[in-house]
C-alpha cells in the first residue's frame, strides 16, 4: 500500500529511497515545507551553498567524483534562473544531476506572482527532461522516475518544479520499488554485426588511434578497465578528450596526451595522419576537429555512442555503433579475442608517433625570475600526484594549461566545465568533490577572473570546514581572451584584464583561512607544500606571467596537422573565416 | 514504356535509404510523431526545431489516442539529408517522444491537407470560382451574396493549385489546417 504524506515529505521520502546523502541547496519562500522536512531528519545533509549556481556547480562535481546523481534544491523564480548556467554546463558535459525548485502555488501560476518564472520554459532547453508536478499524488513518482531519466542512457540535468501548494497537500507516495519506467528505454545492447564489422576494421588497422571521451567516465568504473584492456592487448596509441582525461593512465607509454584545440601535437598528428579511428564515448566537437572537412582525411572511423544523435552529427562515420560503452567494449572484446586478437598495425607507427612526440610540443621557456604558470601546475603535479588527489578547474589557459601538464591515472578524478566552458565552475564544483571525499586533497586549479565568478563560496568552504585548495594562478588577465586578442585582434587588448583585484591573502584571512602568495619560483615547491599541508581551506594566490600564451594550438578554422607550437614559430596567419570561429 | 527518370534514392518504394548523406541538397521530408500528450510536449519539440535551427514547413497535432493520451505531431521539414537525420534523431531521444516515422523514406504515404478559401467575386467571376471549385472537388460551405468560401481536401499541392487559381478571381482569405499523413497499406 502507499503511504499518505505531504508533498514535503514525498520528496525527503524520495530522496532518502534514491540513497541521497547531500543535497546542495538554498532556501526560499517557494521551497519552505521542504525546507521544514529537511530540518526534521538527519540522514540526508544540506549544505547551504552561497548563490544557486553554486549549488549546481556543486552537485556537478559532486556526481563527477562519486558515479552518483547529484542533487540541488532551490526556490522560485531567481532562485530557478540562477541555476540555468549549470543546468546547460551538465547537459552539455552529461553530468546527471537533479535540481527541485520550489514554484509559487499552482492557482497563482500565470499571474506574474511574486518569484515566478516559468521554470520548465525556461529551463526546458538546458535539461535532459523536466516537471511541473500540479499533483502531490503524483510527487513520488516524478521523483523517481526523474533520477531514472537523469542516469539512464546519456546521463544529464533533470529538473522538477514543484509548486508550493503541493508540497504542502497530502497524497500517495509511490514506493521506488513500485516505479517502472514506461516510456524512455534507451538502447544499451550494440548490433552483432556492427560489432563484427567494427572487429574487422579494427583488425585491418594499419595505423590507428583510440580516441576516447567522458563517455567512457559515464559509462562506469568497468568501462575504463575494458579500455585499458583493448589497448593493452593491442598496443594501439590512445588519446582522449578533455572530458575523459583519466580513463586511460597518463603514465602508460601508449598515452598520447589530450587532443584537440590545446591537445598535444603527437596526438593531433595521429588523428590526422591515422587510417583507421576508434572513437570511444566521445563526440567530435568543434574543439576537438578543427576544420571538419579536412579531419582526419583518411581514416576508417568507427564510433560507439550512446546517444544516436550523437553519430554523424559533426563528423560522417563509416560504422557507428550505438549502446553503452561498457556493454559495447565486453562484446568487442569477447569476439576479438575470440577470433585471435588480430593485428596488422604497422611497425613504423609507433616510430613515426615516437618523431611527433620529438617534438616536444609542451616545452616552453622557463624563466628564474618570475613563475611561469606551466611551471607552477608542473610542480603542483610533482608534488601532488601520488597522493589521494581530485582536480576541479576553472575555464580559460590555466585549464588547458592543467590538461597538458597534470596526469590522471584514474577516472573521475578530473572535474572540469569542458562542452559549455563555465567561468565560475570549478570553486563550487571543488566543493561538491569536498564533501563526497572528506579526506581526499581537493585542488580547484584556478585563473583568478574565473574564480572570482564565483568566489562568494568561500562562506561554504568555511562553514562545512572544507578543506579546498583554491590554487589561482593569477596573470591579472582573462588570459585566453588576451591570447586570442593577441593572435586575431592585433593585440589590442579590450578589456580582458582587471584594475581592482582583491588581495587574495587578505581575502582568506577575511573569511578565517588560510592565503598564501608566492611570485618567487624558488619558493614555489615550500609554498605548494604549505597549502597541501593546511588543514583547512587555502586560497593560493600564485602571481605568474602575465603575457604567456598556451601553446601548442590548432588555430580556428585550420585542420590538425596546421598547430602552432610556439609564439616564435613564422607568424600564421588566422584567415576572416577563422576569425569568425570561436 | 515511359522512360522513367528516377533518381538516386528518391523512389519512395526503395526498400534501402540510398540517399547520400554528404549530399548537400535540400529534401522535403515529412515526419509523423507519436507523443504523450501532456504538458509543453508540442514546445518541446517545436523548441528542438527552433534551437537547433532546423525547418518547419508545416505542422499538425492533436490527440489521437484519448485513451492512452497519445498525439501524433504531423512536421514537414526540410533540410540535407544529414540535417533530416540528425533531426530524427534528436527527436527520438526526447523523453516524451515514442516514435519517430520519416513517411517520405518508409515507403509510399498520403498525405492530405484541408483548408477553406474565402472569395468575394461578382459576375462572370463569380460564376467562374464556382465551375473551377467544381472541377477541384471543393466544397461550398458559406455563401453570401458577394462571397463564396470554399473547403477543399487535398495534397498541398492541390491547395496550392486551387489558391493560384482563385487569386485573380478574388481570394481575399485562406486557412490551411497543415498536413496529416500516414502510411500505404
Amino acid at each position: 500500500m502507499n503511504n499518505i504524506m505531504s508533498g514535503a515529505q514525498i520528496v525527503v521520502e524520495a530522496l532518502l529511497e534514491q540513497k541521497v546523502d547531500t543535497v546542495f541547496g538554498y532556501p526560499g519562500g517557494a521551497v519552505l515545507p521542504i525546507y521544514d522536512e529537511i530540518f526534521k531528519q538527519s540522514k540526508i545533509k544540506h549544505v547551504l551553498v552561497r548563490h544557486e549556481q553554486g549549488a549546481i556547480h556543486a552537485a556537478e562535481g559532486y556526481s563527477r567524483s562519486t558515479g552518483k546523481p547529484g542533487v540541488a534544491l532551490v526556490t522560485s523564480g531567481p532562485g530557478a534562473t540562477n541555476s540555468v548556467t549549470g543546468l546547460t554546463d551538465a547537459l552539455m558535459d552529461s553530468i546527471p544531476i537533479i535540481v527541485l525548485t520550489g514554484q509559487v502555488p499552482t492557482f497563482m501560476i500565470g499571474n506574474d506572482a511574486f518569484q515566478e518564472a516559468d521554470t520548465v520554459g525556461i529551463t526546458r532547453p538546458c535539461t535532459k527532461h523536466n516537471w511541473l508536478v500540479k499533483d502531490t499524488n503524483i510527487l513520488g513518482k516524478t521523483i523517481h522516475e526523474a533520477f531514472y531519466v537523469s542516469t539512464n542512457g546519456r546521463p544529464g540535468p533533470v529538473l522538477v518544479d514543484i509548486p508550493k501548494d503541493v508540497q504542502f497537500a497530502s497524497g500517495s507516495y509511490l514506493k521506488k520499488t513500485d516505479f517502472t519506467p514506461k516510456r524512455y528505454k534507451p538502447k544499451t545492447k550494440p548490433n552483432s554485426d556492427l560489432i563484427f564489422k567494427a572487429v574487422k576494421a579494427f583488425e585491418n588497422a594499419k595505423n590507428p588511434i583510440i580516441y576516447s571521451g567522458g563517455g567512457v567516465i559515464n559509462s562506469g568504473d568497468n568501462a575504463s578497465k575494458l579500455l585499458r584492456e583493448l589497448v593493452h592487448e593491442s598496443d594501439f596509441p590512445i588519446t582522449s578528450t578533455l572530458m575523459g582525461l583519466g580513463c586511460y593512465p597518463a603514465s602508460k607509454k601508449n598515452w598520447m596526451g589530450m587532443l584537440g584545440m590545446h591537445g598535444t601535437y603527437e596526438a593531433n598528428m595521429a588523428m590526422h595522419d591515422c587510417d583507421f579511428m576508434f572513437c570511444i564515448g566521445a563526440r567530435f566537437d568543434d574543439r576537438i576537429t578543427g576544420k571538419t572537412d579536412e579531419f582526419s582525411p583518411n581514416s576508417t572511423k568507427i564510433h560507439i555512442d550512446i546517444d544516436p544523435s550523437s553519430i554523424n552529427k559533426n563528423i560522417l562515420v563509416d560504422i557507428g555503433i550505438v549502446g553503452d560503452i561498457k556493454t559495447t567494449l565486453q562484446a568487442f572484446l569477447k569476439l576479438w579475442r575470440k577470433r585471435g586478437s588480430k593485428s596488422s598495425m604497422s611497425k613504423s607507427w609507433w616510430k613515426t608517433i615516437q618523431g611527433w612526440r620529438a617534438v616536444n610540443c609542451l616545452k616552453y621557456n622557463k624563466s628564474k625570475s618570475s613563475i611561469k604558470p606551466q611551471y607552477a601546475l608542473q610542480r603542483l603535479e610533482e608534488l601532488t600526484k601520488n597522493t589521494d588527489r581530485y582536480v576541479t578547474t576553472e575555464v580559460g589557459q590555466h585549464q588547458m594549461w592543467a590538461a597538458q601538464f597534470m596526469g590522471f591515472e584514474e577516472p573521475k578524478r578530473w572535474m572540469t566545465s569542458g562542452g559549455l566552458g563555465t567561468m565560475g565552475y570549478g570553486f563550487p564544483a571543488s566543493i561538491g568533490v569536498q564533501l563526497a571525499h572528506p579526506k581526499s586533497l581537493v585542488i580547484n586549479v584556478a585563473g583568478e577572473a574565473s574564480w572570482l565568478m564565483n568566489m562568494q563560496e568561500l562562506g561554504t568552504a568555511v562553514q562545512y570546514n572544507l578543506p579546498v585548495k583554491q590554487f589561482i594562478l593569477n596573470n591579472e588577465r582573462l588570459g585566453m581572451v588576451r591570447q586570442w586578442q593577441e593572435l586575431l585582434h592585433g593585440g589590442r587588448y579590450s578589456h580582458s584584464w582587471s584594475d581592482a583585484l582583491p588581495d587574495f591573502v587578505k581575502l582568506a584571512e577575511a573569511y578565517g583561512i588560510k592565503g598564501i602568495c608566492c611570485s618567487d619560483p624558488n619558493k614555489l615547491d615550500d609554498a605548494i607544500l604549505e597549502m597541501i599541508n593546511y588543514d583547512g581551506p587555502v586560497i593560493f594566490d600564485c602571481l605568474v606571467e602575465k603575457h604567456e600564451n598556451c601553446f601548442p594550438m590548432i588555430p580556428s578554422g585550420k585542420a590538425h596537422n596546421e598547430m602552432i607550437l610556439s609564439a616564435e614559430e613564422p607568424e600564421q596567419e588566422i584567415g576572416k573565416s577563422g576569425a569568425v570561429l570561436v | 514504356m515511359q522512360k522513367l527518370f528516377l533518381k538516386k534514392g528518391v523512389s519512395k518504394k526503395s526498400a534501402y535509404n540510398l540517399r547520400n548523406p554528404k549530399d548537400d541538397k535540400f529534401e522535403r521530408h515529412t515526419l509523423a510523431i507519436l507523443v504523450d500528450n501532456e504538458a509543453g510536449v508540442l514546445a518541446r519539440v517545436i523548441g528542438l526545431f527552433s534551437g537547433r535551427g532546423y525547418n518547419i514547413d508545416s505542422l499538425t497535432v492533436a490527440e489521437v489516442d484519448h485513451t492512452g493520451n497519445l498525439s501524433r505531431i504531423t512536421i514537414v521539414t526540410s533540410g540535407t539529408p544529414s540535417v533530416i537525420e540528425q533531426i530524427k534523431a534528436q527527436l527520438e531521444r526526447m523523453i516524451p517522444v515514442h516514435d519517430v516515422h520519416d513517411l517520405t523514406t518508409e515507403g509510399a504515404s498520403v498525405e492530405r491537407e484541408l483548408a477553406l478559401f474565402k472569395v468575394f467575386a461578382k459576375g462572370e467571376k463569380r460564376v467562374e470560382s464556382l465551375r473551377l471549385a467544381d472541377v477541384f472537388r471543393a466544397k461550398v460551405v458559406d455563401s453570401t451574396l458577394v462571397s463564396f468560401t470554399f473547403e477543399l481536401t487535398g495534397t498541398p499541392e492541390k491547395i496550392d493549385a486551387f489558391a493560384d487559381l482563385m487569386v485573380p478571381l478574388g481570394l481575399e482569405e485562406i486557412a490551411r489546417t497543415g498536413v496529416a499523413a500516414l502510411s500505404r497499406g
